[in-house]
């Protein structure tokens, strides 16, 4: 399990994360959703060891992630934004270095990273330099190097970030793969769809504060079900309904164009923050 | 950190023999043009401390070669680390600073071995065969290689872009293969030079691996200098690695 508290950070005259506290259990799916600088990143970059905290604590699995630094790195697998594979190396050897650096005995990695690429459907592509494959391919070799020493927790930054519809699906389907074997996911996202596809729970950032922590369904459900966007000349107005019908009644009043549409989160962000995630 | 250190040093032999005949090819052009262009113009007309030429050239093209190929991990570790983001990966990897550092200074050292291999084979193809089966030519090379690639490490740690690392270059390595004892002997240089290059560890190791190839002769105290400026460039380089998590 996850559990931040009173998290922190500044970077000279920047306050990234304000105090923050949240907690994710064991085999959850959490996502954090905000537009881009909201912190995000920040957050994952200090839960994984890569910069540190200002002030505040941290946990993973119970190891404090600044006095027990190394049993709390074992705990996690992560997935950063950009790609960073060894564009020098085979697929199998950028496994194996991973696979080093976190102490697997020989013949265990070797089993397991056969293992793993059969299970991201890569186990064809074991000798080919990572520089030959595709955005989407990268993707699925970082997930799987990610898993490769068996972490229970698995930090996803923008998984799917610049990766097309069909890829992204795929990924996905991957991801809620590895949730379903107990694994506990932190996804950072600014995909609406992927939050509400994937997470069981979702927490909104803004300006390094958590503006909300709740399911999807309990935080667009403070809005209601159904909504019309109408688009005037300058600016688009959104109005919330509990039912259809209630939205369809007042559309009846409406002479210019609109959309009727089921609320989804980026409406329950916009509502709180003012802000739309993207 | 025995694992963390050979994980790292896993990796950069991977790449080594990834690109081991170019990088073979590219360690050996410098050298030779050195070798073509002193050795054969000055040859055996012009003797150094009753040496040949070339003969003197050997050992001072050892250190040099020593030092620029342990200090070429930083532009390594300056690529991997901005634009390929594979440092990231070892950030969150449960290694302490000092296996990352040992891997990477024993990555370097690695190669600057290889790179005095392929000048030693140079050598012996203009004529030139030293005393280079002993110990003590060894040790300074070993020692120069430390003490270059924990400057490496610890500078591509402090640098910011790819700019920059070009820069340091510029300002500490090329005038360090120029002045450090490589291609004339510094006794020749006016007392105030003497002293200003007496603190250059280049200085050290061509004059401790000159000493060892002509007379066999064990230069302890260049050697011992050479030892203290690596730790303390090793102990910098930790600092660094910890450094640059912001």
């Amino acid at each position: 399990m996850i559990r931040i508290d009173n998290l922190s950070k500044r970077y000279k005259n920047i306050h990234a994360l304000k105090s923050i506290s949240l907690q994710a259990a064991q085999g959850e799916l959490f996502a954090y959703l905000g537009p881009n600088g909201a912190g995000k990143t920040t957050t994952i970059r200090i839960l994984t060891g890569l910069t540190n905290l200002t002030s505040g604590k941290a946990f993973l699995n119970g190891f404090d992630i600044e006095k027990q630094t190394l049993d709390a790195k074992k705990q996690c697998g992560l997935v950063p934004q950009t790609i960073n594979l060894d564009q020098e190396l085979t697929v199998y050897e950028n496994l194996e270095v991973h696979g080093c650096l976190f102490g697997m005995p020989a013949r265990q990695r070797a089993e397991k990273i056969l293992e793993l690429l059969d299970y991201v459907d890569l186990d064809d592509r074991k000798d080919t330099l990572t520089k030959n494959l595709s955005g989407g391919m990268r993707r699925r070799i970082m997930i799987a190097r990610a898993l490769l020493h068996s972490p229970r927790i698995l930090f996803l930054d923008e998984p799917t970030v610049g990766l097309d519809a069909g890829i992204r699906r795929k990924i996905w389907a991957l991801i809620k793969k590895i949730q379903q074997n107990g694994t506990t996911i932190f996804l950072t996202t600014h995909y609406i769809e992927e939050a509400e596809f994937l997470a069981g729970r979702v927490a909104f950032l803004d300006e390094g504060n958590i503006v909300a922590t709740d399911t999807p369904e309990n935080l667009k459900a403070r809005l209601g079900e159904w909504a019309i966007d109408r688009v005037s000349e300058d600016d688009m107005e959104t109005q919330y309904f509990k039912t259809m019908e209630e939205a369809k009644d007042r559309s009846r009043h409406y002479q210019d164009s609109f959309t009727l549409r089921r609320v989804n989160l980026e409406d329950a962000f916009l509502s709180l923050t003012g802000k739309t995630v993207k | 950190m025995i694992q963390g250190c050979g994980a790292i040093y896993h990796r950069e032999v991977l790449i080594l023999q990834r690109r081991f005949w170019r990088m073979l090819a590219s360690m050996a052009v410098s050298p030779l043009l050195y070798l073509l262009a002193f050795g054969y113009a000055m040859g055996d007309r012009v003797m150094v401390a009753g040496y040949t030429y070339t003969e003197f050239l050997i050992p001072g093209l050892v250190a040099m070669t020593s030092m620029t190929q342990a200090y070429g991990i930083a532009s390594e570790i300056n690529i991997s680390r901005f634009y390929w983001h594979i440092f990231e990966e070892f950030q969150a990897a449960p290694i302490n600073d000092v296996a990352y550092v040992l891997g990477e200074v024993l990555a370097g050292i690695t190669r600057s071995f290889i790179s005095v291999i392929v000048i030693l084979g140079l050598g012996f193809v203009f004529g030139v065969s030293l005393g280079y089966y002993t110990i003590w030519f060894w040790l300074p090379v070993l020692l120069n290689s430390f003490v270059f690639s924990s400057l490496a490490v610890g500078i591509a740690m402090l640098v910011k872009s790819h700019s920059d690392q070009a820069m340091v270059n510029n300002f500490i390595i090329t005038p360090m293969a120029f002045l450090g004892g490589t291609f004339f002997p510094i006794d020749r240089l006016p007392p105030v030079a003497q002293k200003i290059l007496f603190f250059l560890p280049l200085t050290h190791a061509s004059k401790a691996i000159r000493g060892a190839a002509f007379e066999h002769h064990a230069d302890w105290y260049s050697c011992l200098l050479l030892a203290l400026t690596g730790a303390l460039f090793f102990f910098i380089a930790i600092h660094c690695v910890n450094r640059a998590k912001d």
